[in-house]
């Protein structure tokens, strides 16, 4: 309030630069603008705490051992804390894979563009549908693969095929197939 | 922020006056919940379910803060101190636990008859329109915080709950993973998800607290609705809330807590699920994972899109479950009709009890495992659910003949000396014939 009446006494001519602008006003808006840039900084550290720290990232790369897997096999791994499922497929499955033409597919793609060149048999795909993220059932021996015979999500039925693909089900894409390659023949590294 | 002829606070005796003078606390809870807060004097059963829901507000606060003293946050803890620790070896333990448990589940059927309560006498009605909206908030903290307070016991329906509902997020275009990662510190539920849960677990309640205290704080200004929906006019409609309404709040509240110690002591996991008690296991999803069932209702409209339209099925699941909460929020300029009070509205009154099936069954497709012809049923519920609010309730309110409605509450209360006094089982005036009378 004492500013105020302060500053109505003073004439305006008396601290204002000829330009209408007086000394206070731009004292007000450079002391808030100040104050506000400091808390709109003070808050990134808040939000970056949330981002997955050191420690989680440091697991980004896994080695997997498979040849003990034979065809018609798979396996469940982790990576990332997610699990991932590495699958030895038949000629039988690939051929099945192989028959479904793009256009039938909600999310286009061929068995080639899911594997690497030479080894169209091993299927690595993260063991995540895509709808709400549980881990869809068929890797291990005995469980449901679905009409497609490839993977079957028990929580709200999405149903994949031999080469992961969505066909059926709320799930908006195929099984994403991380990154990876092979270390030798018998070791490949995911991420 | 009362009526005129509310009873004014008069300091008992020097400390309370010295009191006054000082921090007038007692005098803001005299006019708040005590003698100097009148309210309508024909309130049925249904308006006690404000302050239960207080009630189990702090039963949740209190077991809560308890239950925190010994609980671990950690992965490789949480199942084990719950489920070993607090469940077994705490004196008491098992009781607090279970009490907390239940009681959130109490909180939630409460909280549901008072939501109803609301949309049949129309409370969210001008002018209570930011009473309404304020209980909305009220309503999605306590889902965010139920949802992370089951995340904690680290079992496998905790675990694939964190999953599924984090995977929420993901549905939206290019923000919604890394979304995803950053609410969850990881690529999949672990320490870090499970850390902060519990803080927020927390803090939540808090929040809840302070958000009730403007729920009731914007119910004071134009004081409680009534049953017929009728303003209060002058003093004969009111009563003060002590020791009247504290009377029949306490017998009702101690009634109702009978029920809850009777399921809390009797059949504790009634209302739980079995699989929570096996611990997360990251790389198995239980065959048939629900959520608890004060979710069931919007798990059923999530898992009603199936097919592609324009957008991924996915997400219009979760818009549509989000947006079937968010919609209420434009409730009071929905429905355009003057009258509050669903008794006078005949039409409306059967539109009304329409919904309530429609979200009973819905209900129950969204805990029963999923087949064909329930995915069909949910489809057709979950479509009722949006045309009851877009387009019946703004049809009903511009095309029903409401009933006439009495002149004033006394006078729905009162029907004369004669009436009053006349024995049990005598046929006495209808309510709405006294009404046409009037």
């Amino acid at each position: 309030m004492a500013t105020k009446a302060q500053s109505a006494e003073v004439p305006a001519t008396a601290d204002s630069g000829g330009d209408g602008v007086r000394r206070r006003d731009f004292l007000n808006v450079a002391a808030v603008s100040f104050a506000g840039v400091g808390g709109v900084a003070a808050l990134a550290p808040l939000l970056v705490q949330m981002a997955p720290s050191a420690d989680v990232l440091a697991l980004a790369t896994t080695e997997v051992d498979i040849s003990k897997i034979q065809p018609g096999q798979g396996i469940k791994t982790t990576w990332r804390k997610q699990p991932v499922f590495i699958r030895n497929l038949t000629p039988k499955e690939i051929q099945e894979a192989n028959a479904v033409s793009l256009s039938d597919l909600r999310d286009p793609q061929t068995l080639a563009d899911r594997t690497k060149p030479g080894k169209a048999n091993w299927l690595i795909t993260l063991g995540v549908c895509t709808h709400l993220g549980c881990v869809p059932l068929g890797i291990g021996e005995g469980e449901n693969r679905g009409p497609y015979g490839g993977y079957f999500c028990p929580c709200h039925g999405s149903m994949y095929d031999t080469a992961a693909r969505i066909r059926q089900g709320p799930a908006p894409k195929n099984l994403e197939v991380p990154e990876y390659k092979f270390t030798s023949p018998t070791t490949v590294q995911i991420g | 922020m009362s009526f005129k002829w509310a009873k004014p606070y008069e300091p008992k005796n020097p400390f309370m006056r010295w009191m006054d003078e000082r921090l007038p606390l007692p005098r803001l809870a005299y006019g708040a919940i005590g003698g100097g807060y009148p309210v309508p004097r024909n309130l049925n059963y249904f308006w006690n379910f404000g302050v239960l829901a207080g009630i189990f507000l702090t039963i949740q606060i209190v077991s809560g803060i308890v239950l925190a003293m010994h609980y671990y946050a950690t992965t490789g803890g949480a199942f084990q101190s719950v489920n070993q620790l607090i469940m077994r070896d705490v004196n008491a333990g098992w009781l607090l636990r279970y009490a907390h448990m239940n009681g959130a589940s109490f909180f939630f059927i409460v909280t549901y008859i008072h939501i109803f309560r609301g949309l049949y006498y129309g409370s969210y009605k001008a002018p209570r329109e930011l009473v309404w909206m304020l209980g909305l908030v009220i309503y999605l903290l306590m889902m965010a915080t139920a949802f992370m307070g089951y995340v904690l016991p680290w079992g496998q329906m905790s675990y694939w709950g964190a999953q599924v509902i984090t995977g929420f997020f993901s549905a939206f275009p290019l923000v919604g993973e890394p979304l995803r990662v950053w609410l969850l510190g990881g690529y999949a539920p672990d320490q870090a998800a499970l850390t902060r849960f519990f803080s927020l677990h927390y803090l939540l309640p808090f929040v809840i607290a302070a958000v009730v205290i403007l729920h009731i704080w914007a119910l004071h200004i134009p004081g409680s609705g009534n049953p017929t929906g009728v303003d209060v006019k002058d003093e004969r409609d009111t009563l003060p809330f002590h020791p009247f309404y504290t009377a029949k709040d306490g017998w009702f509240a101690a009634a109702f807590l009978l029920l809850y110690a009777l399921v809390t002591y009797f059949a504790p996991n009634y209302l739980g699920h079995p699989d929570n008690y096996i611990e997360a296991n990251p790389l198995a999803t239980p065959a048939h994972i629900v959520p608890e069932w004060y979710f069931w209702p919007f798990y059923a409209i999530l898992r009603s899109f199936t097919v592609d339209f324009i957008l991924p099925a996915k997400l219009w699941g979760v818009l549509a479950m989000f947006g079937s909460i968010l919609l209420l929020f434009f409730l009071p300029w929905i429905d355009r009709s003057p009258v509050r009070s669903g008794s006078y509205r005949p039409v409306f009154k059967r539109f009304f009890w329409l919904l309530v099936a429609d979200v009973l069954i819905l209900g129950y497709i969204g805990g029963a495992e999923i087949n064909a012809w329930r995915v069909a049923v949910g489809q057709i519920a979950a479509a009722y659910y949006f045309l009851h609010f877009l387009v019946i309730l703004p049809l009903v309110s511009s095309f029903e003949t409401p009933l006439p409605l009495p002149s004033s509450i006394s006078e729905s209360v009162l029907h004369g000396e004669a009436e009053e006094a006349a024995p049990m089982g005598q046929k006495k005036s209808r309510r709405g014939a006294t009404a046409t009378a009037a």
